[in-house]
């Protein structure tokens, strides 16, 4: 016991830090890290969840890679992404709209923010109302404009670009109280150089604004790409995947495979997962590099 | 500052400026205010076409009574707390945790151990589902409160680990030299030293990591299949299905889903953006 106590002592400071991390690093091996690997194992079998596994080598991928609804999918998935994308710079406008020191402005920036605040279970809701056929807002507007009401929920073309525009609801949010929080701490006294050599308006965002509000904007990039891959919600309450499947994303696709009450095939769902991951992959790598050059820088 | 303050422009932009705010808001929040219209409707105006105008009259006491009175959702928002409440103080112990580990100590291994949080963070929530679901299963927990939190927490200590860590790193590292000087030991300079310093950054991610729980849906459906577990996120879902046309209710029903978590907004506005911008400013 006194040798055990003493080697402790000799190396309290090699000991602790693995000490204090053992719970986090414990719960996050075991239901993040390793499920990972899980399931890119379970990607090459084929299994219902319940009986036993049939290893099956690359043929879920195989199925996957002649599957329409991967392609509708992974459209999907890449029209998401371009789209969300628009997040950003309505973001930016937003909040040079509202970096301002009026009266109430406070309150104002915070009703702004509102939409992100709610789940996207009550997003889809409302907006689902506000496309209903036959009394909601959106078909009235379009049949003052046009003549002909359209059910854009029902409608192949338009359905996908339905939920997308509910998606930008929040994530606009999400972008102006990146961005104002950004315009909140820039130089004033370059933005004051620049008014004194004449600069402003375009030219004075581009060449002096924009260059500072960089911190901002890479991480709206990342939360905006991350959120447009792993919509999953709204898709859910809002077109169950349809009409005909045609809103389908890979996190929806997946579901449906592998996790709702009709979906039995894990191998299949397995590999769909892969899939998602590897174009995620992409993004996190990026995070994590330009993570790794600061930590470097300082 | 930028735009110029409206301050330094003429009357009229100024006045123009101040008449353009609220009409711009109206905008931006109309799908929002229709439902909280829609939610003090009586069902007769629905039935007559009367969608967008004025309520013939308030029915909001029997909408939302109704909304009880014909559904779980009194369980629902319970269960949501439950799991919720929970997870949080669960994962903000265990950053504190790891994000001190991280901070103050040079280690092998630091940095790894670091960006595998950092990147758990941002997987896919279907590549976790089909192990999660079966390791909850073999642990005799699924389809039950303590398997739903056990997963957010382990999820939610990634973020937390990140954020807490950085903001320790912040802290002037001299208070650790002169404490373990004096022979202070390693979990005395934690618990007395450092913890009491980083209370803003604990509050900053109760209110996101409240939020962030409150409103997941993919966890509450896959993990939970019984109305006594269900979170208020799966039961809007069934309501929803179960209502079908009566908007007045799902209406109701969405307001008050959505009260948790912009009631938690608005007492910890500066905390919940604090949190949420990390990052945004420097780097």
């Amino acid at each position: 016991m006194a040798s055990s106590t003493s080697f402790f002592r000799r190396n309290r400071r090699r000991i602790a830090p693995w000490l204090f991390l053992a719970p986090g690093i414990t719960m996050f091996l075991l239901y993040v890290i390793y499920p990972v690997f899980q399931s890119i194992n379970i990607s090459f079998y084929e299994w219902d969840g319940l009986g036993p596994k049939t290893w099956v080598g690359l043929q879920n991928y195989a199925d996957l890679f002649d599957d329409p609804s991967f392609y509708t999918s992974l459209k999907n998935n890449l029209i998401w992404l371009v789209l969300y994308l628009l997040a950003i710079p309505a973001g930016l406008a937003v909040a040079l709209f509202l970096n301002q020191t009026v009266p109430g402005i406070r309150l104002y920036k915070s009703l702004f923010f509102f939409p992100f605040v709610i789940s996207q279970v009550v997003v889809g809701l409302i907006f689902s109302w506000f496309y209903a056929p036959g009394f909601g807002l959106l078909p009235k507007i379009i049949k003052v404009l046009t003549g002909s009401e359209i059910a854009v929920l029902a409608d192949e073309r338009y359905a996908t670009l339905a939920v997308i525009a509910a998606g930008l609801w929040p994530q606009t949010a999400y972008c102006m109280i990146l961005y104002l929080t950004g315009l909140n701490n820039i130089n004033p006294e370059q933005v004051e150089a620049a008014r004194m050599d004449n600069a402003k308006g375009w030219s004075m965002l581009w060449h002096i604004i924009l260059p500072q509000l960089r911190p901002a904007t890479f991480i709206a990039l990342i939360v905006t790409v991350i959120g447009a891959l792993r919509s999953f919600d709204l898709i859910s309450i809002m077109t169950v995947g349809g009409p005909y499947g045609s809103t389908r994303v890979l996190s929806y696709f997946m579901y449906e495979q592998a996790l709702s009450e009709y979906g039995t095939a894990m191998g299949y769902g397995a590999a769909i997962a892969v899939v998602l991951l590897a174009i995620m992959l992409v993004f996190i790598t990026l995070f994590i590099v330009r993570m790794l050059s600061q930590e470097r820088n300082g | 500052m930028f735009p110029r303050p409206i301050a330094q422009r003429s009357r009229p932009v100024q006045i123009a400026y101040q008449a353009i705010l609220p009409v711009a808001l109206i905008i931006w929040l109309l799908p929002l205010i229709g439902i909280a219209v829609t939610s003090i409707r009586p069902a007769s105006d629905l039935a007559s076409g009367n969608y967008f105008g004025i309520p013939s009259s308030f029915a909001g006491v029997e909408n939302y009574t109704a909304v009880f009175r014909n559904s779980n959702i009194g369980y629902y928002i319970l269960n949501s707390f439950r799991v919720t409440i929970p997870t949080v103080i669960g994962a903000v112990a265990l950053s504190c945790l790891s994000g001190y580990a991280l901070a103050i100590y040079r280690f092998k291994g630091n940095l790894i151990v670091f960006f595998m949080f950092v990147a758990g963070n941002f997987v896919p929530f279907q590549i976790l589902a089909i192990p999660v679901r079966d390791l909850t299963l073999k642990l005799g927990l699924y389809n039950s409160m303590t398997g739903l939190i056990l997963f957010h927490v382990a999820f939610q200590t990634g973020f937390c680990t990140l954020f807490m860590r950085n903001f320790m790193k912040a802290l002037p590292f001299s208070l650790v030299e002169a404490a373990r000087v004096e022979g202070i030991g390693e979990w005395r300079i934690f618990w007395y030293i450092i913890l009491p310093l980083v209370r803003p950054a604990m509050a900053a991610l109760s209110v996101l990591i409240f939020t962030f729980i409150w409103n997941d849906y993919f966890w509450a459906t896959v993990m939970a299949q019984s109305a006594d577990v269900r979170p208020i996120t799966a039961g809007m879902n069934e309501l929803k299905g179960q209502w079908k046309v009566a908007w007045e209710l799902i209406a109701a029903a969405s307001i008050i889903a959505a009260m948790p978590p912009v009631a938690m907004f608005f007492l910890m506005q500066k905390h919940f953006i604090a949190g949420l911008t990390l990052g945004a400013t420097k780097g």
